[in-house]
Parts: C-alpha cells; structure tokens; sequence
C-alpha cells in the first residue's frame, strides 16, 4: 500500500525527515509514536502533500504510484486521508457542502456518478448518528466554533464519508476526553478492512488501548529508530522514550 | 450554493465577458467642456430653465472645486476637456415610442448581456430600465407599475412627465456642490432612472437599471432618483458592464434616495465595469456618489453592493437617518484583483433619536489590488438612543496586495452605542491545503473559501441576483491564487 524509503525533508532549510523507511501494508494499523517535535507531524504532512516541504531524497509508492509526483488533491482522490492535527476552520463554508465536494471529486476520479443532495444527506446522517454528532452540524461552518473534541470527531466524520485507502490520523487522540477518545476510535476501528491501510500517529499508548495496531514504530530525530509489535508502545509508556535514544549512542 | 459546483470550471476559464462593443450610430458632442456644452444637452433633452439654470449652477460650482486626493488610489490626472459628455444612438425622428421601435441592435445588446427587453423574454418579476451610454433606451413593464401607481422611467422622461417631482427632491440629498464628482455630474448628468412609490404602495416587482457604457472616449454621467412616500417600499438593483478598451473611461453617477415616514428602500448594485487587463491597462473610472436620506420616522435605507469590475472604484453609499427610529445598512463586498484599485465604504450620519445602522463590509483583495474601506460613523448630539454596528473583513489573496480600513467615528451624544469589528486574514494556506487533501481542486477551494467569506452580504441580495453576483466573484478571482 505505502512504502517509503530514505525519504529526507525540510522545512525553511531546516533537515526535518533525516531518512525515513516504512512499509504499511494492505489491512494493517501501524502507529508511529515519537516525542514532540521528532518529525512525526511533519511525515504526515509531506505524505499529503503540503508544499512548504522540500523533499531532498528518497522515494514513496503508494498503490505502486509515485504518490511525491503527485499534486495534494491528487493524492486525496486516490484515496489518501489526512486526518489534521489542528483542524483549520474555514467560515462560511457549510460542512456538508465541502464534504459533498470532497467525495464527487473522488468519484468524479474513480470514474463514478456523483452523488446528488438527497443521496448524500442520507449517507451522512448514517455516519453522523454513528459518531453521535448533533445534526446541527450539518449547517454549520467547517469547524467553525467546533471545540477541540467536535473538530476531531469532524475529522473521522470526513474519514468515514470517504472511505479512504489510507488513512493517516495525525495526534487526533490528542486533546479529548475518555468518551471522545472511545467514539474516535470506533470510527477508526468500522474503518478496518483488508483492502484499507492505517496510520495513527500519536504520542501516548491510550489510543492504542481501543485500536490494537499490528506494528508500533518509533520516531525520533527525523527517523524511524525501532519497529515492534504492539508490546513495544506499552514498553514505550512505561519506559519514556530516552533509552532508546541513549541506546542509540551507545 | 450547491447547485454552481459543476458550472465552476467553465467559468473559471472565462475573461471579463461582456467586453464587446455595439455596432451602432451615435450622436456624440465632441470631446469638451464648457457652459455651451452643458445647455446643448438640456436643450437637446428639451429641459424647462430651471433644470438648465440648476445645470448651470453647478457647472460654475464644478469649475472652483479640485478633484480629491484624499482616497488611496492613484491615477494620471483626467483631461476633462478629452472627453465626450454625450453619446446617444442614433434614433430616426423621435425617441421610440415602444419597444418594437427600438433598435435591433440596442436589443440585441441587452439580450447578449443576458437582460431581454422583449415582452416574450422579460425576466420574471423584474422591470428594467436600459441606459446606453448617455440614454436610457427603454424601461419594461411601465404599465404594470403604473397601475399600482409607481413611477419607473428614464429621468428624461421624469423631468418631461413629472417636473413638479424632479423639482422637489433633485439635489435634496446629494447637493449639487456636495463634491467635485457630484458637481461635475449636476451639470453634465444625460439620463438615468426615476422612482416614485407613492403613499402605501409596496412595489410589486424588482425594479432594475442596467447601464452599459458603449461608444469609446465618452464619460457616462447617469442620475437617479428614488423616492418612497410614506409607508412605500421598493426593492431597486443596479448592474453596469462596458466594453474592453485600452483607455480609461469616467463613470461618474450620483444617487439619491429618500424614504419618508415608515418607507423602505432597498437598493442593491451589482458592478461589473470593465476592470482593465491584467497589466493594469484600460478600465473604468467608476466615481460615484450615492447616498440616501431617511427623512421620516421609521424609515429604512439598504445598501448591499458587490464591487468586482471598475479599474478604480471611488463610491461611499450612505445614510443619512433624519427621521427618529429611522435604519440605515450598508452590506458590501469589494474585490480588486490584478492592478485593480477600490477606495469604498459608508457614511452613517445618526440625527434623529432611536436611530440605528449596520455595516459589513467584506473587501478581497489579489494580484497587485489595493482595496480600502472607508467609513464614517457619525452622531450628532441629538441622536440619543443611536446604534451602531460595524464589522470590516479583509482577505487577502496572494503577497503583492494590500487592504487598509479606515473607520472614522464620530459620537457626539454619550448615550450612544457604537461597535466595530474588524479583522485582516490571508486565504489561508491551512484553509487551502485543507480542502485540497480532502481532494477538492484549488479553483473550487478558494471560490468556496471566498463565498463563504461573502456569506453574511450575499444574503442580502434580492435571489436573483445572489447566484449571478457568486459566479462574477469566482470569475474575476480567476487565476488569483494556484
């Protein structure tokens, strides 16, 4: 599904990404875990396609596609989603509205009909009862006046509405509380399937206490310093981050 | 807004559309000004003296006042004697008398501009008067109004038909010295439209006036005037598109609105004036006073413009809110793109007590523009009870263009509550990657991101016009970011 190798980036001249290898396959969760400002945002970011990064080296494939020759939209249509740390809030702009837009323009892509107002109102109310959302939120602005917790719930929304085939989750357990955490992470776990990819990135194991990952990676200084199954993020609780990186040196 | 989507991108690839030039015979005075100038066209319109003397008047008052120089937009100085104050198509004999009598090609005009003079092709619900160039060509759906008892015609036809009325309330709200291009326009202004709602009449339909500047090296001086009597409303929209042409042209209109007790008039604009190419070259000058004056209790006065088209754009629609419980609004979305330069806003002069005023005002800006809101809120000792609200966005598209906002406030009575808002944001990068990972394209991002910026404006238009004032932003935008 995604393969990254040597993959260096920076930002404002600075090296962020020093070398970063990784492989998700087909139907697997991978949670790459790291301290704050190890690159692990930054990764994702590149992934997607924001275009202040400069990729000095290496190479990603995804579905066997050179995804770094891809524009953002193009990568999102292929079934990309980047679930935002900071969801950015855009007034005025109805949530239905650009999320209907999101998902034509994928269809459009896949060569499908798009949906009209009326079959798309029924699919996202599904969705909505689902992740236990108010249907208020249908006419409100995009996160506009959304608290923490609402923005994040917004994001797996999104995910679920377009059902991508990877889906990077960048810190969206950051910031919520024990119910938030449980319905963000039932949106994620209906996500799960064979033929769909999973990345969380986070900082602290609980989310993985409601989404069991097949492998646990951990970032720091611009790389990946150690993969492991999902005993490796409860070392990681236990332990802190410092031994390995003093390992390192050692 | 759902249903523009899949039309997005055929617009977006559209210039300024209605740059082609009509084919016709005119009548044009030689470039010049001078007292002769000024009554050969009250003659030609067959005036009574006092409409020439008044004429005069302000003409004599022009030549003592200098062109201001206080608004943030530069321009080389207008040769006032270069340019041409009348234009008319030619007509054999006398004006036509119904529309079967104009000609084809004025027809065929309107109807390439998407407004159908025909009785077969009128757009619903809407009566509009055409003004080519200096003179209105032909207004629709005269009779029906006119059973309702509303006057609507060209102000020709007003100044012939009901010169007891132009008498009384012409230069009442806008002064002919009130400033240089309202002076300029008293002595020089050829036609334009007329209102009269009389006492009790709600206007059955909207009405409209479309101006299309048309011969080259002419200025295009229209007037109008609107009056609602007591109890009256009337919702009244104008639209104004113009030819490509390297040169600059002068559009400078005045006008004036008087709502007396409890009437209400709605007047909406949406401006579409040829803006000049990308390099800054050619487009109009688009000067205008406007300004309207709440002279009854419980009146109301509204304002909604949307600004994408002029080279340089000069206007302040304003109330004036005599009348105790008396309204004032101002909506307004401003967009300078390219070398674009719009220096607009609002004055609300608070007399009467209880008054109350409102003013948002969104400006875009892109490319090289420079836009500025200017706005003055003022009350005078004796508008106790007065309100006001003010809230000024900017957004900026790009890194070479500017927005400045001026708000002046001026509270002469302490029990007065006046509000401002404001904020400058760029089109955010974050807004933008935002909807380009969720796999919308740039064009259609920034053209939602921006409508939903204009949202609380666009809402104020009459229906018809909100979709048609949607697709023009989205056009003028065109190649502004990505």
């Amino acid at each position: 599904m995604l393969k990254i190798s040597q993959l260096r980036a920076n930002v404002a001249g600075r090296n962020i990404l020093k070398g970063v290898d990784l492989e998700v396959r087909a139907g697997e969760v991978h949670a790459i875990m790291g301290p704050n400002g190890s690159g692990k945002s930054t990764l994702a970011q590149v992934l997607a396609g924001r275009e202040d990064y400069e990729i000095t080296g290496g190479s990603v494939t995804f579905d066997g596609a050179d995804l770094l020759a891809m524009p953002a939209e193009e990568r999102a249509r292929a079934g990309l989603f980047l679930g935002f740390q900071y969801p950015v809030e855009i007034p005025g702009v109805n949530n239905a509205y650009l999320l209907k837009a999101a998902l034509n323009a994928k269809r459009k892509k896949a060569g499908l009909a798009e949906v009209d107002a009326y079959e798309f109102l029924g699919l996202i109310k599904a969705k909505m009862k689902f992740m236990g959302m108010d249907e208020s939120f249908l006419s409100r602005g995009v996160n506009e006046g959304f608290s923490g917790g609402e923005k994040k719930r917004n994001e797996i929304l999104q995910m679920l509405v377009l059902e991508p085939k990877l889906a990077l989750l960048d810190e969206t357990d950051s910031g919520l509380d024990i119910d938030a955490l449980k319905v963000v992470a039932k949106g994620v776990n209906s996500l799960r399937g064979a033929d769909r990819s999973i990345v969380l990135v986070t900082h602290y194991q609980r989310l993985l206490g409601y989404v069991e990952p097949d492998r646990v990676h951990v970032f720091a200084d611009g790389r990946i310093l150690k993969s492991g199954d999902k005993t490796l993020a409860l070392e990681l609780e236990a332990r802190g981050y410092d031994w390995l990186r003093e390992g390192r040196v050692a | 807004m759902s249903s523009k989507a899949p039309e997005l991108e055929t617009l977006l690839s559209r210039k300024y559309q209605h740059g082609f030039v009509t084919d016709i015979e005119s009548d044009s005075l030689p470039p010049g000004l001078d007292e002769t100038t000024v009554t050969f066209i009250s003659r030609k319109k067959r005036e009574p003296q006092f409409l020439l003397d008044w004429r005069l008047k302000a003409y004599r008052h022009w030549l003592t006042l200098r062109e201001p120089s206080w608004a943030t937009v530069q321009h080389p100085p207008i040769d006032y004697q270069a340019i041409s104050y009348f234009s008319a198509p030619r007509t054999p004999g006398d004006a036509p008398k119904s529309i079967d009598e104009v000609d084809p090609k004025l027809l065929a005009t309107y109807e390439k501009l998407g407004i159908p003079l025909h009785e077969r092709a009128r757009l619903a619900g809407v009566a509009v008067d055409a003004v080519f160039d200096s003179v209105s060509v032909a207004t629709t759906f005269k009779d029906k109004l006119a059973k309702a008892g509303v006057i609507f015609c060209s102000f020709s036809d007003a100044v012939r038909d009901h010169p007891e009325l132009i008498e009384r309330y012409l230069g009442t709200v806008v002064p002919p010295g009130d400033n240089f291009f309202a002076a300029l326009n008293s002595a020089v202004f050829s036609d334009g439209s007329f209102v009269y709602v009389p006492a009790g009449v709600r206007c059955p339909m909207e009405l409209s006036t479309y101006f299309r500047i048309n011969a080259a090296k002419t200025g295009q001086f229209e007037r109008t005037l609107i009056v609602a009597a007591e109890g009256a409303s009337v919702s009244y929209l104008e639209g104004c598109t113009a030819p490509m042409r390297d040169e600059n042209q002068l559009h400078a209109a005045v006008v004036e609105l008087i709502a007396l007790d409890d009437a209400k008039i709605k007047y909406s604009t949406v401006q579409n004036w040829y803006p000049g190419d990308e390099h800054g070259v050619g487009g109009i000058y688009n000067f205008v006073t406007k300004r309207g004056e709440c002279r009854g209790r419980n009146a109301k006065i509204s304002w909604t413009q949307v600004e994408t088209g002029s080279a340089i754009t000069w206007k302040y629609p304003s109330c004036v809110l005599k009348g105790d419980g008396s309204v004032g609004e101002f909506y307004s979305v401003a967009v300078a793109n390219n070398y674009q330069q719009a220096d607009t806003g609002t004055k609300m002069i608070h007399i009467g007590r209880n008054t109350k005023s409102t003013i948002v005002s969104k400006g875009i800006s892109a490319g090289h523009a420079v836009n500025t809101y200017r706005g003055l809120v003022k009350v005078l000792p004796t508008a106790t009870g007065a309100r006001n609200f003010t809230q000024c966005d900017s957004l900026l598209m790009g890194s070479r263009c500017a927005a400045h906002t001026f708000p002046y406030v001026e509270v002469r009575n302490p029990d007065a509550t006046v509000e401002h808002e404001a904020s400058t944001s760029k089109i955010g990068e974050d807004q933008l990657f935002y909807c380009l990972q969720r796999g919308v394209s740039a064009e259609d991002a920034v053209n939602m991101i921006v409508s939903g910026f204009c949202k609380a404006v666009f809402k104020e238009l009459p229906m018809e016009f909100a979709v048609e004032a949607q697709n023009l932003l989205s056009v003028s935008l065109e190649g502004a970011v990505g």
